[in-house]
């Protein structure tokens, strides 16, 4: 018999405020009207890249605090993670605010990890106000994990391309908002993939093995949901997804999609599609949440996926394990 | 063993799923681009000979080689030589260009972490094993040398 991994909250803790921060390219993107703030370059004012990617950590948290209409003084807790060693990013940006701090690694799911443990923290009645955030940059993912940036190399086709952007949201017991209802936290998947240009074909599935246990264990099938959406598995990704859930006798339908597939437009050339933190992360903050409260949406199932690779272990010949956590968040006061 | 046979099995569907890059575009433009430094090559050489009468051959390869070197050090550093390598593909890595670029891409890159540890450290992470390649076939062929 196969373990309970899904949470139902009975209190269903609300997201009373969310913001989404990127970079200029991504406000050229599919999604460009719905983010709160676009970035006029990518250092963002900045000497490095990595600072950058601070101050946007730091933006957001900000503007999702603002935009709950909550004091800084009111928040008990932040939940945050990035891609970078270390988490530096999230720690770092930390430093500057007074209150408790826990940073997680989840790769590119982290948006879903933080809501995750946050909206646990928020049913059990254990704080008042939880601040979820993670964020990526282009710039410092790329020199971490791949080549420097001038360097005059041709990228293959499943590439994809790490989002610039940061999202933030406000966890609370009440209030106005999408609320969090239920959340699968995910296993560790790996399925031999080695290609680290191949991030989407890793990942998918970790996104089976945990949308799999999802309806399994909260009875509901992908028809439930208004909408089902994974973080950045990209258009390869997303379509091994879909071949896989329907060699488990599920059909993910046209209500799922994938963030990283549908950041970018035609022209902007990202191969696979958008990636990276900030990529589901700027989605679920922006356009997930507009239509969350004006009710286009009544029911969204928000399933990231991360890949826990780091370099070392990539050079030493190790494949690249996923993971990938779900939530379901629902419109209106429930 | 189980989970052996269905990695097995993933990764061969996942490698008949993969786009396929087109070679022949490729191939066409990095044909073209790297011919076309080529020729720029052998025209900066001409130009410096016309110029210069009296130089001996072997030293205008040398500031040839010096010119290309600089030009593609400064188009990297001014963000245009990536765009054209992403076009041309091997045309621009396997001149000398493409050596330029793969030391100036990381200086620039790391110049933020301090001249010593981050620029001269991290120069040569791209470059570094061509250069080793190149000094351990020159011994090589030094040793073949000295015994024929």
């Amino acid at each position: 018999m196969a373990k309970n991994q899904t949470v139902k909250f009975k209190n269903k803790p609300v997201i009373i405020g969310s913001y989404s921060i990127v970079g200029p390219k991504e406000g050229q993107g599919n999604f460009g009207q719905y983010f709160d703030y676009v970035m006029k370059s990518d250092s963002f004012g900045e000497k490095t890249y990595e600072k950058a990617e601070r101050k946007m950590i730091q933006n957001a948290i900000i503007g999702a605090i603002e935009k709950a209409k909550i004091k800084p003084t009111d928040v008990d807790i932040l939940l945050a993670g990035d891609l970078l060693n270390q988490i530096i990013s999230s720690s770092y940006a930390a430093r500057d605010f007074n209150f408790s701090y826990l940073g997680l690694f989840g790769a590119c799911s982290t948006m879903a990890e933080s809501l995750a443990v946050g909206a646990s923290l928020v049913d059990g009645k254990l704080f008042d106000h939880v601040v979820c955030s993670t964020a990526s940059h282009f710039s410092t993912a790329e020199r971490q994990f791949r080549f420097p940036l001038e360097l005059g190399n041709q990228r293959p086709p499943t590439a994809q391309w790490t989002v610039t952007g940061a999202g933030a949201c406000v966890l609370a017991p009440k209030g106005h908002g999408p609320r969090i209802t239920m959340a699968t936290f995910g296993r560790v998947v790996d399925y031999g993939i080695n290609d680290v240009n191949d991030m989407g074909a890793a990942m998918a599935p970790a996104a089976m093995d945990t949308l799999l246990c999802h309806f399994r264990d909260s009875n509901t099938t992908p028809d439930d949901y208004d909408l089902i959406v994974t973080g950045d598995l990209g258009k390869l990704g997303s379509e091994i997804l879909i071949d896989l859930m329907e060699d488990q006798g599920i059909k993910l339908g046209l209500n799922y999609n994938d963030c990283g597939q549908m950041y970018y437009t035609r022209e902007q050339a990202t191969l696979s599609g958008g990636s990276g933190c900030g990529c589901s992360a700027t989605v679920l903050n922006s356009f997930i949440m507009k239509k969350l409260r004006d009710g286009s949406y009544k029911k969204v199932l928000f399933a990231p996926t991360g890949a826990l690779l780091s370099t070392t272990a990539t050079q030493q010949g190790d494949t690249i394990p996923g993971v990938c956590h779900a939530i379901v968040i629902e419109s209106g006061e429930g | 063993m189980d989970e052996k046979k269905r990695n097995e099995a993933y990764n061969k569907y996942v490698k008949a799923k993969i786009p396929k890059t087109r070679p022949w575009p490729s191939l066409f433009n990095s044909f073209w681009i790297g011919g076309l430094i080529c020729c720029l090559g052998q025209g900066i050489n001409d130009l410096i000979l016309l110029w210069f009468p009296n130089m001996a051959e072997q030293t205008a390869w040398a500031y040839t080689l010096i010119v290309l070197i600089f030009l593609a050090s400064f188009l990297t550093g001014i963000g245009v030589y990536d765009r054209i390598g992403k076009f041309a593909g091997g045309g621009t890595i396997v001149p000398i260009t493409g050596f330029s670029n793969s030391i100036t891409s990381p200086a620039l890159e790391f110049k933020h972490e301090g001249i010593i540890y981050g620029l001269c450290v991290k120069m040569f992470t791209i470059a570094g094993p061509v250069i080793v390649v190149g000094i351990v076939s020159s011994i090589l062929v030094g040793l073949v040398y000295l015994f024929i």
